[in-house]
C-alpha cells in the first residue's frame, strides 16, 4: 500500500494504482477519453493531465502509477489551461456535425468542451477532409472526421474481442482509424467499440437517426439472450412516441457488472429485442377455435379453466402436459408452480426443449443456451429431470397417442426443438392447447386459445443467471395490448379455480418465493437490483448438474 | 405577483353605486375622442406629430403593417438544390414548449456529406404557441416564421398540422410589412396590403 494526497485529500491504494484510479477512489473526477477500466492504458489523450509536486512538468494520470508521498493537484491554474489546450488541438479539425451527430447528447467532446474548454475558435484554415458515415461493419458506422484517435476502439479489438480488425493509419493530422484493408469490423462483441467510442466516430447502425438521445429514459434490465444474463440498461422512448416507427425500445446497452459482464456485452444480445415491437405481439387473449375471435381476461380464464377440468374430470390429472419456458422469470416459474403442481396437482411439467441447432458459444460471455432462466427454473424444481413427470419430448409423443389430451405451452416455439410435423402431430390431436407468450410463432398457431405475456421489458421480475446469480430485470414501458406477465397470467386463471396466489406485486411473490423454495431462502429482494445475489458465492454449476429443489 | 386578494374584497357603499367607475370610464373615452381628433386636425393642416392619430382599419378588407419580426406561419427553408435546409437535428422539437413540433429523421441520400435530414416534419398549429424558440434554436437557419400568415384556421383539428411540403413550398412575406429607414422612419407611408389594395 501506498499513501498519496490528491487535491488535499490522503488515501492509502495498492502499489501499482495510476494516479486516475487514486483519484477515482478519492471520488475527483479527472476527464479522460483513451483510458477505459477494461483496456490497456495507452495515455495519448493527453486530457488527463495533473501536475504532481517535484516533477518539472504536467504528467498523465492514466499512466503515472501512484508512488508513496505522492502530492497530485487536479485543479491548479496550469492543470486547467494545459485541458483547455488538450481540448482546442482536439477540436482543430473536429467537423460541427453535432446537428446530425447521434453522440449528440452524450457525446465526451461536447461535455468536457463545457466543463473544462470553452474557448472560441482561432483556427482559419480549412479543416482536413476525411471518410464520412462509412459503414464499416454490419452495426458500425464510421465518421473518421469526428474521431479523436483515443485507439479505445483498436484495444477493444485486440484485447478484448480479439478479432484484431481496426488499426490507425498514416500520421500527423492525416491519421484516421479504418479497418485492416479487407476486413469489416464484424466480431460477436463489435457493438461495444460503439460504447467506448467517447466521441461520434463510431456509431450504431440499428439506432442511427432512430431519435435523439435525451429523449430516451433508462431502465435497469437483464439481457434475455443467454444463460449468461449480462446486465442492461434498456433505452426506451416515452416522450416521443412517434420516432422510429413507434418503437418503444430503442436500444440496449451494457451496464457494468464486474461479476457478470464487465462493461460488455455481445451484438446478438444487444440487437436482440425487436420482438418486443414487432408485429407479431399478441395483443389480447384470442380463441382460435374455428374463427379467430378476441376475448377479455375474464372470459378467457374462465373458458380454459372450464375446458381444463372437463379434461381432467374425464381423463384424469395425468392427462394435461404443461410446458415451462426458461425464457419466464423466477416469479413466473414460482407461481406457475404454486398454481399448476400445488394447486391442480398436475404432474407432468417440464421447461427444456433442447434446440435443433445448438446455439453458438465462446469462452467469454456467450452461452450455448440461449435462456436466460435455465438455472431457475432447475433450482424451482418445474422441469421434468427434477420431478418425475414426462420430458417435453415424451409429452409429445404421449400428446400424439392421445394419453395427453390437453397442453399448456408457455413462450416456446417447439418447432425449435421437434419437426414440425412432430409438433403438429401432437397439438392437433389434442382437446385443449393454451399458448401463452408475447409473440405468435408456429406453435402459437396450432393453439386453442392464445394468450398474451408481456416481454422481458414490460415486467418486473428475477433471472438466474448459468452461475446462479440472481438478477433483476425492471418494468421499462408498459405492457403492449392486453398483456400481461406471465405470473399474473397464472393468477387469473387460478382466481377461476379458486387456488389461492395472494401475490399483487412481483415482490410479494419473491417473499414467497425465498421462504418456500430452500435454494433461494434468505435472499434480500432489495439486495437483488444492481448487480444482483450469487446463490452459491458465484462458483458456476457444470452444465450437466441437475437440481431438485 | 398577482394580487389575487383584491378581488375577493367586499365593495364600499360608493363603489356599489358603480358611479365613480361610469364617470372614470367616460372621462377615459372622452381624453382618446378629444386627443384623436385634436390629432386629425393638426395632421390636416399639415403639422408633424410625435404621435399618430389612431384610425379604424377596416379588417379583412385592409390589413395593418406586419413588423418584419413579427412571429407568422411557420416555413421550412431549401438549399439551392431545393432540398430542406433541415438536417432533423430536432433542436426545434426539443426546445418547443408545447410540443407540437412532430419529426422524423431519415438519411440524406442525394447528399451524404449531410447525412441527415426529415422524413416528415410536422407542426400542429392546434397546439402551437408562436413562441418562436424554435427559429431561436435552428443552428442550420432552417425554420423562419416569417411567411406573413397570420390567418390560420380549419375546420378540423388535423387540418391545423403543417407537414414538411406545406411548409418548404412557403416564401417569406414581402409586401405585407412596412419598410423602415435607417432612422425608424417608416419609408412606404402606405399601411394598406398591397394584395388587398387593388381588388378594394
Ligand atoms: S462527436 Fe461529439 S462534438 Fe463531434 S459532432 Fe458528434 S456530438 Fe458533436
Ligand atoms: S473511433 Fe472512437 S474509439 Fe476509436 S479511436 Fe476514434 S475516437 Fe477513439
Ligand atoms: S413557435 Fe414555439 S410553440 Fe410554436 S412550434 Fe415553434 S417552438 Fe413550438
Ligand atoms: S432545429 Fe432546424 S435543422 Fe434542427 S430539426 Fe429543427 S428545423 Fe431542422
Amino acid at each position: 500500500m501506498v499513501k498519496v494526497t490528491i487535491d488535499g485529500i490522503e488515501i492509502e491504494i495498492p502499489k501499482g494504482t495510476t494516479v486516475i484510479q487514486a483519484a477515482e477512489q478519492a471520488g475527483i473526477e479527472i476527464p479522460r477519453y483513451c483510458y477505459h477500466p477494461g483496456l490497456s492504458i495507452v495515455g495519448v489523450c493527453r486530457i488527463c493531465l495533473v501536475e504532481i509536486e517535484r516533477m518539472p512538468k504536467l504528467q498523465v494520470a492514466c499512466y503515472t502509477p501512484a508512488t508513496e508521498g505522492m502530492v497530485v493537484h487536479t485543479n491548479t491554474e496550469q492543470v486547467l489551461e494545459a485541458r483547455q489546450a488538450v481540448m482546442e488541438f482536439l477540436l482543430v479539425n473536429h467537423p460541427l456535425d453535432c446537428p446530425v451527430c447521434d453522440q449528440a447528447g452524450e457525446c465526451w467532446l461536447q461535455n468536457f468542451y463545457m466543463q473544462h474548454a470553452l474557448h472560441d475558435s482561432r483556427m482559419f484554415e480549412n479543416k482536413v477532409k476525411k471518410s464520412k458515415a462509412l459503414q464499416i461493419g454490419p452495426n458500425v458506422m464510421l465518421d473518421s472526421e469526428r474521431c479523436i484517435l483515443c485507439s479505445r476502439c483498436v484495444r477493444f479489438c485486440d484485447e478484448i474481442s480479439k478479432s484484431n480488425e481496426l488499426g490507425i493509419f498514416n500520421r500527423g493530422d492525416r491519421a484516421e482509424l479504418q479497418p485492416y484493408p479487407g476486413t469489416e469490423l464484424d466480431n460477436d462483441y463489435s457493438g461495444n467499440t460503439i460504447d467506448i467510442c467517447p466521441v461520434g466516430a463510431l456509431t450504431d447502425r440499428d439506432f442511427r437517426f432512430r431519435t435523439r438521445v435525451w429523449y430516451l429514459s433508462e431502465t435497469e434490465s437483464i439481457c434475455p439472450g443467454c444463460s449468461t444474463g449480462c446486465n442492461i440498461n434498456v433505452h426506451h422512448n416515452d416522450q416521443r412516441t412517434y420516432k422510429a416507427g413507434g418503437s418503444r425500445v430503442s436500444r440496449l446497452k451494457p451496464r457494468y457488472n464486474p461479476d457478470v459482464n464487465e462493461w460488455w456485452m455481445c451484438d446478438a444480445g444487444r440487437y436482440g429485442f425487436t420482438h418486443v415491437d414487432a408485429d407479431s405481439r399478441i395483443l389480447a387473449p384470442t380463441r382460435s377455435i374455428g374463427e379467430e375471435q378476441e376475448m377479455s381476461w375474464g372470459e378467457a380464464a374462465s373458458e380454459i379453466m372450464t375446458k381444463l377440468r372437463e379434461v381432467i374430470s374425464v381423463h384424469g390429472k395425468e392427462s394435461v402436459g404443461v410446458i415451462l419456458s426458461p425464457q419466464m422469470t423466477n416469479e413466473d416459474l414460482f407461481v406457475a408452480r404454486r398454481f399448476f403442481r400445488d394447486g391442480l396437482g398436475l404432474k407432468h411439467i417440464d421447461f427444456e426443449v433442447a434446440p435443433l441447432t445448438t446455439g453458438a458459444k465462446d469462452d467469454f460471455l456467450i452461452k450455448a443456451d440461449k435462456n436466460p432462466n435455465t438455472a431457475g427454473a432447475r433450482l424451482l424444481g418445474v422441469g421434468a429431470r427434477q420431478g418425475s413427470g414426462m420430458t417435453v419430448a415424451e409429452m409429445l409423443e404421449a400428446a400424439r397417442k392421445r394419453k395427453l389430451r390437453a397442453l399448456y405451452i408457455c413462450h416456446h416455439d417447439l418447432a425449435n426443438g421437434f419437426a414440425v410435423d412432430v409438433v403438429e402431430e401432437a397439438l392437433t390431436a389434442q382437446d385443449l392447447v393454451v399458448f401463452q407468450g408475447p409473440n405468435t410463432n408456429s406453435t402459437s398457431a396450432l393453439a386453442h386459445y392464445v394468450l398474451p405475456a408481456a416481454a422481458f421489458v414490460e415486467k418486473t421480475g428475477s433471472f438466474t443467471n448459468y452461475a446462479e446469480r440472481v438478477q433483476m430485470i425492471h418494468t421499462a414501458v408498459t405492457p403492449l395490448g392486453e398483456s400481461k406477465a406471465d405470473w399474473q397470467i397464472f393468477r387469473s386463471l387460478a382466481k377461476e379455480a379458486a387456488i389461492s396466489v395472494p401475490y399483487f406485486e412481483a415482490e410479494d411473490v419473491f417473499q414467497a418465493l425465498t421462504a418456500e423454495v430452500e435454494a433461494f431462502s434468505g435472499l434480500p429482494y432489495a439486495g437483488l437490483a444492481g448487480q444482483g445475489i450469487a446463490l452459491r458465492d458465484g462458483q458456476a454449476l457444470p452444465e450437466s448438474e441437475t437440481v431438485v429443489a | 405577483m398577482i394580487n389575487v386578494h383584491d378581488k375577493h374584497k367586499p365593495l364600499t357603499f360608493i363603489e356599489k353605486t358603480y358611479l365613480p367607475a361610469i364617470v372614470s370610464g367616460v372621462l377615459l373615452t372622452s381624453r382618446h375622442f378629444f386627443v384623436n381628433l385634436t390629432r386629425h386636425i393638426l395632421r390636416a393642416f399639415g403639422v408633424k406629430l410625435k404621435n399618430m392619430a389612431a384610425v379604424t382599419i377596416q379588417y379583412p378588407e385592409f390589413l395593418r403593417p406586419l413588423f418584419p419580426r413579427l412571429r407568422t406561419m411557420h416555413r421550412l427553408t431549401r438549399r439551392e438544390d431545393g432540398t430542406p435546409r433541415c438536417v432533423a437535428c430536432m433542436m426545434c422539437e426539443t426546445v418547443c414548449p408545447a410540443k407540437c413540433i412532430y419529426i422524423i429523421a431519415d438519411e440524406k441520400l442525394e447528399n451524404p456529406q449531410i447525412e441527415k435530414m426529415p422524413r416528415s416534419f410536422d407542426i400542429d398549429l392546434g397546439l402551437c404557441v408562436f413562441c418562436g424558440y424554435c427559429v431561436e434554436a435552428c443552428p442550420e437557419d432552417a425554420i423562419r416564421m416569417d411567411t406573413g400568415i397570420l390567418e390560420i384556421s380549419n375546420y378540423t383539428r388535423n387540418g391545423m398540422i403543417l407537414d414538411l411540403e406545406t411548409m418548404l413550398s412557403l416564401e417569406p412575406m414581402s409586401s405585407r410589412y412596412v419598410q423602415y429607414d435607417r432612422g425608424g422612419e417608416v419609408v412606404s407611408a402606405d399601411y394598406i396590403d398591397e394584395r388587398h389594395r387593388s381588388d378594394a
